[in-house]
């Protein structure tokens, strides 16, 4: 198996020390310093790497070395596979202060990029900074070296991924115009084979080129001097990078060679001549006669003589001009994923055997173009005018006027808008065509998603695409809505509308309607999509809205995600929360995050009931299921599984206590386990988003269902007591909230401590709502509480005692925790010091349990500690009841109490009080007879 | 039209921040750690505090410490969606070298990583869980997450194709060559590409020549 050996290998390098290490850079050094580059090379340096990366404490190496690696990387002789090694190793061990590498002098720029990617692992702005002036400059002086320019696009995004400021506007203007270019005019025949690498990657072209630049920038280029080098070939020299056009050149090969001198021509005349010339000298009618590509004349005088030239030739008359010259080889034109020849101008979407330079080119292009123009920002400092456009937004006019706009004429930043605009409708109907390969069909659909986020920038940095966009939109989501295979371009389209919506007067409600609705119900189960939807919904939040609504009243779908995969989406979700939640939904969206295993265990019958048995199962399929299944399909349950299956918030709430014994047998999956053990986070981050707004009526409602909750949850191993920890603290927090639910729930509170016949889960949730009523029913937090009251919840917690202490000492229960006996004490003392006449009985009641702990069979029952405490409290208690005015002063404190004078002040009565009290309760029943 | 996400300062960034390939253990493993086998990280974040500058070995501990971090993640996250399909953990068993490995059936999923933890920014991981090795992407918060995970198979595949990983040995950790001249065509600085299959096809060759076995 591929992970055997790794872990002694590891282990090893780890423990490498520096002599051998010494030895190791000893022999690298002696090896590049003569520059053998052969199989022992390749060895050590493969081992060096090993070493330096396989520990996370720094490895160093001595200068030597360091200075060896940084000369076999900008070697031009040096093998890739060697500078790949020598590029990793450096990358290593960086950051590093004694790197002198600089790309200034490499030429290659497949070099340059490893030359860069160590310059840019170093972390420091300023090298970015040079790094990026210097792919400009070769950029811009159009004499690229090896395998072309394709190297330098990704070096460039990189940088201004790093270090947004790090070109000049300049440099930002050629690359847009540049982009541009190699987005709309790649050409639309296939490349030759024997040249993967694409034109400029063999040693002919570099000839080419030569032959070309020395030519006078704008004015008209001839084309001999280049062809006639390129008909007598020199030699290739023996270069790593030759390796596609190496060895002899058939004869056909020349006439490739001039169609793609021929090629390049036209190229360099597009690149330098149409953008300065054409505005001048061509007229805007033969601009808008040769279709919206925006070439210039120049260009025209290329188009006669070479077939390649699609994108400079009137469409009509492409294939004609093939016929022209029958002698060359014919590629033939790039195809469309699904075979048809290609309809229109080149993009990712367009297959052949092999392709051009520019083919490259506008592939990188299209891959860096979206962060590329969010870089480029809103407006840009190209476009001065941007403030006056948008104020014209989505109005007719300005519609006209940037559709008729020539896109040559624009400035760069507003011309590559609108080469990327066209582009991505284009990408938008090539992804409607049926690939051939599965590979492609893929490719089609994360085409789909990038041109709609594309166009979203477009739109948002210059909103006269909007017009133009939104029909084209209206109609992809039209599409996607019916293609279950692309759901997840939806998420970008309804992003779409989100951000362009309002200014477009769209209803966009619809959209967000379906994507709420259908989404999560009938793709809960894919992983990345559930990331996705979540993202969106939190990036997304502050544009919803008014149509915020639609989102908060999916709650009950979005928690299929959550239910389904719960260990990614926690965080998610409880960042999601406190935007989810508002007071209409706040029971309901508690109810069901209580419910959410039983949420878990109900899509997994889902799905066993729906997935085609072909598929793969997504289930456990070692948990067994049938009786659930039959139950699923019971029409019996069909009300409360729906209910629980729901898409939108219902407004009620619905016990669901049947499933959760139906559903028994899918307790003990680990997916259902999981998502229990995310709840308690979950009800953390509810209660704390909730309790930012809830009134006291909402937080009556809260702690009634709480209660009642409370001993209706699916029963997933550890799974009550972690929630009733949540709950017991919050129902604590929303007494403190609102003390006077206490005496309004008075009768819900009674049949609570009535009903349960002993604590649960630990006991945390009773011993709570215990300690509540101790604390609030008083009239000094409500004066609506009566004597009759007091003395109900007396008689109802006294008889709790009575059964949990004396009724059944049984061995088969377990056993009361001292903390629930304790406050249980306690409060009784509270409620008789409000309600004197109850003093006696109660003293009666602690004498009891003082008798019962210092029993030995307390003590075995609850552990010698656990009675030592029962009696403890139970002294203290009686002691202080001895004197009720005291009893009542510090049971029932006022409100006052919790001023800061009242423990500053010695004169005031409190610490005195505290004082005579600790006196009476510490010195046991000394003092006073017990 | 006001947008939040353009008022920040920082633009919103969209490209991947590192790759890296590590060790997938059974889920409670007694044996061993969690090992990154190879890492590269495309471009260093900047040191938060320019004024205090870490010294470069702390910055490097840092780099590989925040690398490592995400594949325990990973490693967690690929074992609890194992256990949640019932399948105890990903398939160990050593399988013919001659058989594809089963790409599209391997447990594949996302994540985020909240700022500041481990990265300055907010990224997003996308994983692949393969026999038993983990490949992750680390991505800016807006990168394409539908390209990423094709491109994190396609590299997947070359990987098990090129470096041979089915054959017993240490090919992964002896052969970085070949993962860096994979990376350097089809993942250039951290780029996704949008590659059809042709494109894919011709680079595989353009690597082949470059890297003969």
């Amino acid at each position: 198996p591929p992970g055997s050996g790794f872990q002694s290998l590891l282990e090893r390098q780890g423990e490498i020390r520096d002599e051998e290490l010494g030895r190791l850079c000893s022999r690298v050094c002696a090896l590049l310093g003569r520059e053998d580059w052969g199989p022992d090379a390749l060895d050590a340096l493969r081992r060096l790497f090993l070493i330096v990366s396989a520990t996370k404490h720094g490895r160093r190496l001595e200068q030597p070395c360091v200075e060896l690696l940084q000369a076999a990387l900008c070697s031009p002789t040096c093998p890739e596979q060697l500078q790949l090694l020598c590029a990793a190793v450096l990358r290593e061990v960086s950051p590093s202060r004694s790197l002198s590498l600089t790309c200034d002098r490499v030429q290659n720029t497949q070099q340059l990029g490893l030359v860069a990617s160590v310059l840019l692992a170093q972390g420091d702005r300023r090298q970015v900074g040079s790094v990026g002036q210097c792919a400009l400059r070769v950029l811009e002086s159009r004499q690229p070296e090896g395998p072309g320019l394709r190297h330098l696009l990704p070096v460039v995004s990189k940088v201004t991924n790093l270090a947004p400021d790090a070109l000049h506007e300049e440099q930002t203007n050629t690359l847009n115009r540049r982009l541009g270019d190699w987005l709309r005019h790649a050409s639309v025949q296939q490349g030759i084979a024997h040249s993967s690498g694409g034109f400029f990657s063999t040693p002919r072209a570099r000839q080419v080129r030569l032959g070309t630049r020395h030519l006078p920038g704008p004015g008209p280029l001839s084309p001999l001097p280049a062809l006639t080098r390129a008909l007598v070939p020199e030699p290739p020299p023996s270069h790593p990078y030759s390796g596609f056009g190496a060895g002899s050149q058939p004869p056909s090969l020349c006439c490739s060679v001039v169609v793609e001198a021929l090629d390049m021509l036209a190229r360099v005349t597009c690149l330098t001549g149409c953008e300065r010339s054409s505005g001048a000298c061509v007229p805007a009618a033969a601009v808008q006669g040769l279709s919206s590509e925006g070439v210039g004349g120049q260009g025209r005088g290329s188009c006669a003589m070479s077939p390649v030239l699609g994108p400079f030739w009137p469409r009509t008359q492409g294939p004609a001009a093939l016929r022209v010259l029958p002698c060359l080889p014919q590629p033939g034109p790039v195809t469309e994923v699904d075979g048809a020849v290609a309809t229109d101008f080149f993009t990712v979407l367009s297959t052949g055997q092999h392709f051009t330079e520019d083919q490259w080119l506008n592939v990188q292009a299209f891959s860096m173009l979206r962060a590329w123009l969010l870089h480029g920002g809103p407006g840009g400092s190209s476009t001065p005018d941007a403030d006056d456009r948008s104020e014209l937004e989505g109005s007719t006019l300005s519609v006209l006027s940037a559709a008729s706009t020539a896109s040559h004429l624009l400035p760069p930043q507003e011309r590559l808008r609108e080469k990327a605009f066209e582009y991505c409708q284009r990408l938008i109907e090539q992804s409607n065509r049926r690939a051939l390969r599965k590979a492609d069909s893929e490719l089609q659909k994360a085409c789909l998603v990038e041109a709609v986020l594309v166009l979203d920038v477009l739109c948002r940095q210059d909103p006269s695409f909007l017009y133009r966009t939104l029909s084209c939109l209206r109609a992809l989501h039209a599409r996607l809505c019916g293609d279950p295979t692309c759901v997840r371009a939806l998420l970008p389209v309804a992003q779409f509308f989100l951000h362009h919506g309002e200014a477009a007067a769209v209803d966009a409600e619809a959209v967000y309607q379906h994507l709420c609705t259908r989404i999560p119900a009938e793709h809960f189960h894919s992983p990345l999509l559930a990331l996705e939807f979540v993202q969106f919904c939190r990036a997304s939040l502050p544009l919803f809205g008014r149509h915020l609504g639609v989102l908060r009243s999916s709650f009950p779908n979005l928690f299929k995600f959550l239910a389904w995969s719960s260990p990614p989406l926690t965080a998610e979700f409880v960042a999601l929360l406190p935007s989810l939640v508002d007071a209409g939904t706040a029971v309901e969206m508690l109810d069901l995050l209580l419910d959410l295993p039983c949420l878990t265990a109900a899509l997994d019958l889902q799905l066993r009931s729906s997935q085609a048995a072909s598929e793969k199962p997504l289930w456990d399929v070692s948990v067994r299921a049938a009786g659930c299944l039959e139950a699923f399909r019971d029409p019996q349950y069909q009300a409360l599984f729906q209910h629980l299956l729901r898409a939108k918030a219902s407004g009620t709430t619905e016990r669901l206590v049947p499933l959760h014994q139906l559903l028994q047998p899918l307790a003990g999956c680990a997916r259902v386990a999981q998502c229990a053990e995310a709840v308690p986070i979950l009800l953390q981050a509810f209660f704390a988003a909730v309790t930012q707004f809830a009134d006291g009526t909402l937080t009556s409602q809260l702690a009634l269902l709480l209660l009642e909750r409370s001993d209706t949850l699916y029963e997933v191993p550890g799974y009550q007591a972690r929630v009733h920890k949540v709950l017991s603290s919050q129902f604590l927090a929303l007494c403190t909230r609102r003390p006077s639910l206490v005496v309004e729930q008075a009768k819900e509170l009674l049949e609570f401590v009535g009903s349960l016949g002993g604590p649960h889960g630990g006991g945390h949730m009773l011993t709570s709502v215990v300690w509540a009523i101790g604390e609030y029913l008083s009239v000094s937090w409500d004066r609506r509480c009566t004597v009759e009251q007091i003395n109900k919840f007396f008689e109802a917690l006294e008889a709790l005692l009575f059964e949990v202490t004396q009724s059944r000492p049984s061995a088969a229960l377990p056993a009361c925790p001292p903390q629930v006996i304790t406050v249980l004490m306690t409060t009784l003392t509270k409620l008789a010091s409000r309600s004197q006449d109850l003093i006696p009985r109660v003293s009666l009641f602690l004498s009891k349990m003082r008798t019962l702990a210092q029993s030995p069979a307390a003590g075995s029952a609850h552990g010698e500690e656990d009675a030592r405490a029962v009696l403890t409290r139970a002294t203290e208690l009686l002691n202080l009841l001895k004197m009720p005015s005291v009893a009542q002063f510090v049971l029932t404190p006022s409100a006052e109490v919790s001023e800061p004078r009242y423990h500053r002040d010695t004169n005031t009565a409190l610490p005195l009080a505290l004082s005579t009290v600790s006196r009476l309760v510490e010195r046991d029943a000394g003092l006073l007879p017990g | 039209m006001t947008d939040s996400f353009e008022d920040s300062c920082v633009p919103p960034r969209a490209m991947v921040h590192a790759f890296l390939i590590h060790t997938l253990r059974a889920p409670k493993a007694e044996e061993g750690l969690c090992r990154v086998l190879y890492s590269c990280v495309f471009g260093a974040e900047e040191s938060p505090d320019d004024l205090h500058p870490h010294g470069a070995e702390r910055d490097r501990l840092l780099r590989k410490e925040q690398i490592l971090a995400v594949a325990r993640q990973v490693e967690s996250m690929c074992q609890l969606q194992q256990q949640a399909c019932g399948r105890p953990s990903v398939d160990l068993q050593p399988q013919s070298s001659d058989e594809p490995v089963p790409l599209h059936e391997a447990p594949c999923g996302a994540f985020c990583l909240a700022a500041g933890d481990p990265f300055q920014e907010p990224r997003t991981v996308v994983w692949l869980g393969v026999l038993s090795l983990g490949f992750a992407l680390v991505l800016d918060a807006h990168e394409n997450l539908l390209l990423a995970e094709s491109t994190l198979r396609l590299l997947a595949r070359l990987l098990f194709d090129h470096l041979r990983l089915l054959v017993p040995g240490a090919n992964l950790l002896l052969r970085a060559d070949r993962i860096e001249g994979i990376l350097a065509r089809f993942l250039p600085h951290g780029q996704l590409l949008f590659l059809n299959d042709q494109f894919v096809q011709g680079l595989e060759k353009e690597f082949s020549a470059a890297c003969p076995r």
